[in-house]
C-alpha cells in the first residue's frame, strides 16, 4: 500500500493527460472557457500534488523510522511543540493558497463578464450570438432572441464566435453542462443565470443536466453542434422560416403522415412557427442524431419511443401512443414525415 | 429508592429508561450502527446498478429514493449517533464526571434520533421513500408526490431535535463538570474537538429547523415560500440548507480529528504535539465553517463577487487543517509507533484525509468548480473526507475504547484484516470517481449510456465496494469472535487519559472519589512523576445519582404519533400524539424524582472487588 501512495500523483498526471472520450470530457477541452478552467484544475492540482508529496514524505519516514522494533521499550521524550516549525507549517500553506486564489479570482470575474463591447484596445464589439436556455423535465429548449429561432435538443452555434447563454428552468432546478466548452451553470426556476462559452473548431459536443431534477435526470443529455459561420446563418434562416416541404411535405405518405402530426402531436410540439412549445421543437428533427435525447436515430427507436414513453424515459411528460391511438400504417407514414424534417439538406 | 432497586431485573426494560450516559452511549453505537449497515447495503445496491452502463437492476425512481436515503441515512442516521455514542460515553470519563450535566434529557436526546430515523425508513413501506436527494432542492423537494418526502421532513425535524439537545447537552458538560483541575487547556483532545463540534450543532441546526419547517409548511399546508409563480424563492432553501449543511460535515469531522489526537498519542506514546496549536485550529476549522456554506452553491447565480468570497474563505480552511495534519505527523515523530488496529485505521487516515482535503481545495477554486460541481469528483471529495476521515475515526475509536466499553479487546487479526480490506477498497471505489466526474460523469445518475468512456472506471468502482462490505463483515465477526477475549483490563493500551483510570466495566457512577487532574495527560503524568494512581479530589462519600424513567422514551414516541398525523392530515393523530408528548413533559416537571444515593459500604464493596 506504501508504493501505492507513491505512486498516486504520477497516475493522477498520467490519467490527466488524455482522458475520457472526445467532446465529452473536460480534461479534454475544446474552447477558451473549459481551457481557462482546465488550467486552473492544472495549476491546483499540481499546487496539491507538492503537498502530497511533502506530506507523504514525511509520513512514509516517520512511520518506518519511528516504528516500534521488537524489545524496544524506551519511552519518547515528550515533546509539547515547536513554535518554529508552526509558524513554517501555517505561513507556506497561505502562500500556496494565494498562488491559487489570485488566478481563481481573475477567472472568476472573466466567467461572469457578459460584456461583448470588446473592451478597451478597439471598442469594436465581439461577435456573439445570444441564445435562450431553458430546461424542462427531461428536454432542452434554445431560443435564439435575435434570430426568431426556437430549437429543441440540439444546440446550434457558430464557431469563433461568442455564445452568451440566458438559463432558465420552467419546471425544477437543472444544471447546464459541457464539459469539453464550459463548466455549468444552473437552470434555476423564477431566476435567470447567464455564461458564455466559444467553440473554435466545428463539432458535436455533448451535453449533460447535472442537477437532479427526477427519475429521468440521467438521460436529459442535449448536444452543441458547432457549425462554420455560413452554415450556421443558413440553419438560422431556414429554422427562422422553414422551408415549404416542413408544412407541405412532396411525399404521399409523408403528407398522410403530416395529418398524423397534425391530429396527434402538433399540440405540443412545433415544426416551423406551426404547433405548441409543450415539448421540443420538431422543425429539424430529422437531422438529429439521437431521439429523445439518448436512443440512437433509427425509425425503430423512434417507433419505440412514441409507442412507449414512459418506459423509455420514466417521469417524461409525453403520452406513449398505441396502436389505437396510432396505427400501424399511420405509424409508418409519421416516421416518414418526421424524418423528412431536414432544414439544412437541400 | 435504593441503590438495589435501581437495578431493574428485566434487561429491556433496563435499556429503554436508563439515563446512565455510557448505557445511552452504546444505546446511540448500536442505533448507528444499525443504520449505518442499512446505508450501506442502499450504496452497495446503487453500485450494482452502476457496475455496467444501461442496467435496469433498479428502476430509476428506485434509484433515486435510494440515493436519498443512503445520504441521509449516513449522515443524519450512521455518522453522528456513531460519534455520539463515543462521545456519551467518553466525555464524562475524560473530564472526570459521574454523568453528562442532563442525564434525562440525553436518553431523549437518543430516542428522538432514533425513533425519526425508524419514521423516516417506515417511508419504504407506504409507497416511496423520498427521492430529491439528501439535500432535498425545492422545487423538487417539494413538488414531490407522494408521501416519500413528508417522511424525511418530519423524520428529521424529530432527530434534528435530539442532536440539538445532544449538542447543548455536551456544551453544559463540558463546561460545568470538569473534575477539580482539569482547565479547558488540559481538556483532551477529543473532549476539546466535541466541545466545538456542539456549538456549532448549536448554531447550525436551527438554521435545519427552519429550512424543514418551511419545506413541511409548503408540502402539507400549502404555504408558498419556495413556489416561484406565488414569488418564492427556491434559492431559500439552498442557503439554509447549507448554512446548516456545512457546519454540518465539521460537525461530524472534528469528533474524528478528536479520536485521532487521541490515538495517535497513546501509540506513539508521546505526548499530542502542539496541543494548543491543535486546540485552536479546532477552534478556527468550526468557527470558518460557518463562513462557507455558500461554495456549494457557486453554480446558482450568486455572481462574480460572492463566489470569489466564498472561494478564498474555503481555501482558507485548508490552513487550520494543515496544522492539524502536521502535528499529528510530528506526534509520531520521535515516537515509539505500535501498529494496533486502532493505530492503522488512525495511520490509514492521514493520507486518505490528506487526499480528500487537496480535493476540497481545488473544489474550492470556484471558476474550475464549474466544472467539477455536482459530478462524480464531488462524490469521490466528500467520501473521501467522510470516509476517509469520520469512518475511519469512527472504527479506531471502536478498536481504542472497545475493551473499556464491553470489556474485551477485538481481535487484533481479524481487525488488521478488516483494516486493510476496507482501506483497499475505499480508496478502489473512490479514488477513481474523481476522473469520472472530470469524464463527463454527473453524480446522481441512475445509470450511464455505454461508449462515453465510463465503464472501466465504474466496473473497479463497484468492486472497490464489494470489498468494503467484505471488510465491514470481518468487523462484525471480530465483534463476537473477540468475546471469548473478556478479561475486563483496565488500561489495555498504556492510557494517557482518566477514561482509563476507572475500572471495567466502569461502575454506574464512574469515579468513587472525583479526581484530580494535575497535568494534560494526567494518567500519564501520575504514571510517570506520581505513584501511577490519580489522586482523589474528595473524600469516599455518598453518591447521589439520577433515577431510570421510561419518559424520553414516551415523550419521542408520541412525536411520531403526531407526525403520522401530519403527513395523513389526521387531526385526531395530532392531538393525540401532542397529548402523549406534552403530557409525557408535564408529568416529568410536576413529579418530583430526587434519584437516589449509593451508600459509602456499596462503593467500598465494589473498590474492594476490583471493580
Amino acid at each position: 500500500m506504501k508504493y501505492i501512495w507513491r505512486l498516486l500523483p504520477i497516475s493522477f498526471i498520467l490519467l490527466l493527460s488524455g482522458c475520457g472520450v472526445e467532446n465529452l470530457s473536460a480534461l479534454d477541452p475544446r474552447g477558451p472557457v473549459a481551457e481557462m478552467q482546465y488550467s486552473l484544475i492544472q495549476l491546483s492540482l499540481y499546487i496539491m500534488i507538492f503537498v502530497l508529496v511533502v506530506v507523504f514524505a514525511i509520513y512514509i519516514f516517520v512511520i518506518i523510522r519511528f516504528r516500534e522494533r521488537p524489545g524496544d521499550t524506551h519511552i519518547p521524550k515528550q515533546v509539547h511543540g515547536n513554535r518554529t516549525l508552526e509558524i513554517i507549517w501555517t505561513t507556506i500553506p497561505i502562500l500556496l493558497l494565494l498562488m491559487l486564489a489570485i488566478p481563481n479570482v481573475m477567472d472568476t470575474f472573466t466567467l461572469a463578464d457578459m460584456s461583448v463591447d470588446g473592451g478597451e484596445e478597439d471598442g469594436e464589439e465581439i461577435d456573439h450570438v445570444r441564445i435562450e436556455v431553458t430546461a424542462h423535465q427531461f428536454w432542452w429548449e434554445f431560443e435564439y432572441p435575435d434570430l426568431d429561432v426556437v430549437a429543441g435538443q440540439d444546440m446550434y452555434i457558430p464557431t469563433d464566435t461568442r455564445i452568451l447563454i440566458e438559463l432558465h428552468s420552467t419546471d425544477v432546478q437543472h444544471s447546464f453542462w459541457v464539459p469539453a466548452l464550459a463548466g455549468k451553470q444552473d437552470n434555476v426556476p423564477g431566476i435567470t443565470n447567464e455564461m458564455w462559452l466559444e467553440a473554435p473548431e466545428e463539432g458535436v459536443y455533448m451535453g449533460k443536466c447535472t442537477e437532479l431534477c427526477g427519475p429521468s435526470h440521467w438521460l436529459m443529455d442535449f448536444k452543441v453542434i458547432a457549425v462554420d459561420p455560413d452554415t450556421f446563418d443558413t440553419w438560422a434562416t431556414n429554422m427562422a422560416e422553414p422551408p415549404a416541404h416542413l408544412a407541405e411535405p412532396e411525399g404521399e405518405v409523408a403528407v398522410d403522415g403530416r395529418g398524423v402530426f397534425e391530429e396527434s402531436c402538433i399540440s405540443c410540439h412545433a415544426v416551423g412557427d406551426e404547433g405548441g412549445n409543450l415539448g421540443p421543437d420538431l422543425t429539424n428533427f430529422g437531422e438529429r442524431e439521437v431521439i429523445a435525447g439518448y436512443l440512437d436515430y433509427d425509425m425503430d427507436n423512434l417507433e419505440a419511443w412514441l409507442r412507449d414513453t414512459e418506459d423509455l424515459k420514466p417521469g417524461n411528460e409525453m403520452p406513449s401512443f398505441n396502436e389505437d391511438a396510432i396505427n400501424a400504417e399511420e405509424m409508418d407514414a409519421l416516421l416518414e414525415y418526421l424524418d423528412s424534417l431536414k432544414i439544412l439538406e437541400e | 429508592m435504593s441503590y438495589a432497586k435501581a437495578q431493574s431485573k428485566n434487561v429491556v426494560w433496563d435499556w429503554l429508561t436508563t439515563v446512565d450516559h455510557k448505557k445511552v452511549g452504546i444505546l446511540y453505537l448500536a442505533g448507528g450502527a444499525f443504520f449505518f449497515a442499512l446505508g450501506g447495503i442502499e450504496a452497495v445496491l446503487m453500485r450494482i446498478q452502476l457496475m455496467f452502463p444501461d442496467l435496469a437492476i433498479v428502476q430509476a425512481q428506485t434509484f433515486n429514493e435510494l440515493l436519498t436515503l443512503h445520504g441521509t441515512t449516513m449522515i443524519f442516521l450512521a455518522a453522528m449517533p456513531l460519534l455520539f455514542g463515543f462521545m456519551n460515553f467518553i466525555i464524562p470519563l475524560q473530564i472526570g464526571a459521574r454523568d453528562v450535566a442532563f442525564p434525562f434529557l440525553n436518553a431523549l436526546g437518543f430516542w428522538l434520533f432514533f425513533f425519526g430515523g425508524l419514521l423516516l425508513y417506515v417511508s419504504l413501506f407506504t409507497g416511496g421513500a423520498p427521492d430529491a436527494g439528501w439535500t432535498a432542492y425545492v422545487p423538487l423537494s417539494s413538488n414531490s408526490p407522494g408521501q416519500g418526502l413528508d417522511y424525511y421532513v418530519l423524520g428529521l425535524q424529530v432527530s434534528g431535535l435530539g442532536t440539538l439537545i445532544g449538542g447543548i447537552n455536551f456544551l453544559v458538560t463540558i463546561i460545568n463538570m470538569r473534575a477539580p483541575g482539569m482547565s479547558m487547556m488540559r481538556m483532551p483532545l477529543f473532549t476539546w474537538s466535541s466541545f466545538v463540534a456542539s456549538m456549532l450543532i448549536l448554531f447550525a441546526f436551527p438554521a435545519l429547523t427552519i429550512g424543514l419547517l418551511l419545506l413541511m409548511l409548503e408540502r402539507l399546508f400549502g404555504a408558498t415560500y419556495f413556489a416561484v409563480d406565488f414569488g418564492g424563492n427556491v434559492i431559500i432553501w439552498q442557503h439554509l440548507f447549507w448554512i446548516f449543511g456545512h457546519p454540518e460535515v465539521y460537525i461530524l469531522i472534528l469528533p474524528a480529528f478528536g479520536i485521532f489526537s487521541e490515538v495517535i498519542p497513546t501509540f506513539a506514546k508521546k505526548r499530542l504535539f502542539g496541543y494548543s496549536a491543535m486546540v485552536f485550529a479546532t477552534l478556527i476549522i468550526g468557527f470558518l465553517g460557518f463562513m462557507v456554506w455558500a461554495h456549494h452553491m457557486f453554480t446558482v447565480g450568486m455572481g462574480p463577487v460572492a463566489n470569489a468570497i466564498f472561494a478564498v474563505a474555503t481555501m482558507a480552511i485548508a490552513v487550520p487543517t494543515g496544522i492539524k495534519i502536521f502535528n499529528w505527523l510530528l506526534t509520531l515523530w520521535g515516537g515509539r509507533i505500535q501498529f494496533t488496529t486502532a493505530n492503522l485505521f488512525a495511520l490509514g487516515f492521514l493520507p486518505s484525509f490528506v487526499m480528500g482535503g487537496v480535493t476540497g481545495v481545488m473544489l474550492a477554486t470556484s471558476a474550475a468548480n464549474y466544472q467539477f460541481h455536482d459530478t462524480y469528483f464531488v462524490v469521490a471529495h466528500f467520501h473521501y473526507v467522510i470516509i476517509g476521515g469520520v469512518v475511519l475515526g469512527i472504527f479506531a475509536a471502536a478498536f481504542y475504547w472497545w475493551p473499556k466499553m464491553f470489556g474485551y479487546r477485538l481481535s487484533e487479526t481479524l481487525g488488521k484484516w478488516f483494516f486493510w480490506l476496507f482501506l483497499i477498497g475505499f480508496h478502489m471505489t473512490f479514488f477513481v470517481q474523481h476522473f469520472l466526474g472530470l469524464m463527463g460523469m454527473p453524480r446522481r445518475v441512475a445509470s450511464f449510456l455505454p461508449g462515453q468512456g465510463l465503464d472501466a472506471m465504474n466496473f473497479i468502482s463497484t468492486l472497490g465496494a464489494f470489498l468494503m462490505s467484505i471488510a465491514f463483515i470481518i468487523f462484525l465477526i471480530a465483534i463476537f469472535a473477540s468475546t471469548k477475549n473478556r478479561d475486563n483490563v483496565q488500561d489495555p493500551w498504556d492510557g494517557r487519559t482518566l477514561e482509563w483510570t476507572v475500572p471495567t466495566p466502569v461502575p454506574e457512577y464512574n469515579f468513587a472519589q472525583t479526581p484530580l487532574v494535575r497535568d494534560l495527560d494526567p494518567y500519564w503524568y501520575e504514571k510517570h512523576e506520581g505513584d501511577g494512581k490519580i489522586k482523589a479530589a474528595e473524600p469516599l462519600g455518598e453518591i447521589h445519582m439520577p433515577n431510570a424513567t421510561i419518559l424520553p422514551v414516551t415523550i419521542s414516541a408520541g412525536l411520531i404519533v403526531a407526525s403520522f398525523g401530519f403527513i395523513y392530515h389526521i387531526l385526531p393523530l395530532i392531538i393525540g400524539g401532542f397529548i402523549i408528548t406534552f403530557g409525557a413533559m408535564f408529568v416529568r416537571s410536576v413529579k418530583e424524582d430526587h434519584g437516589y444515593h449509593i451508600p459509602v459500604e456499596d462503593i467500598k464493596r465494589d473498590k474492594e472487588e476490583g471493580k
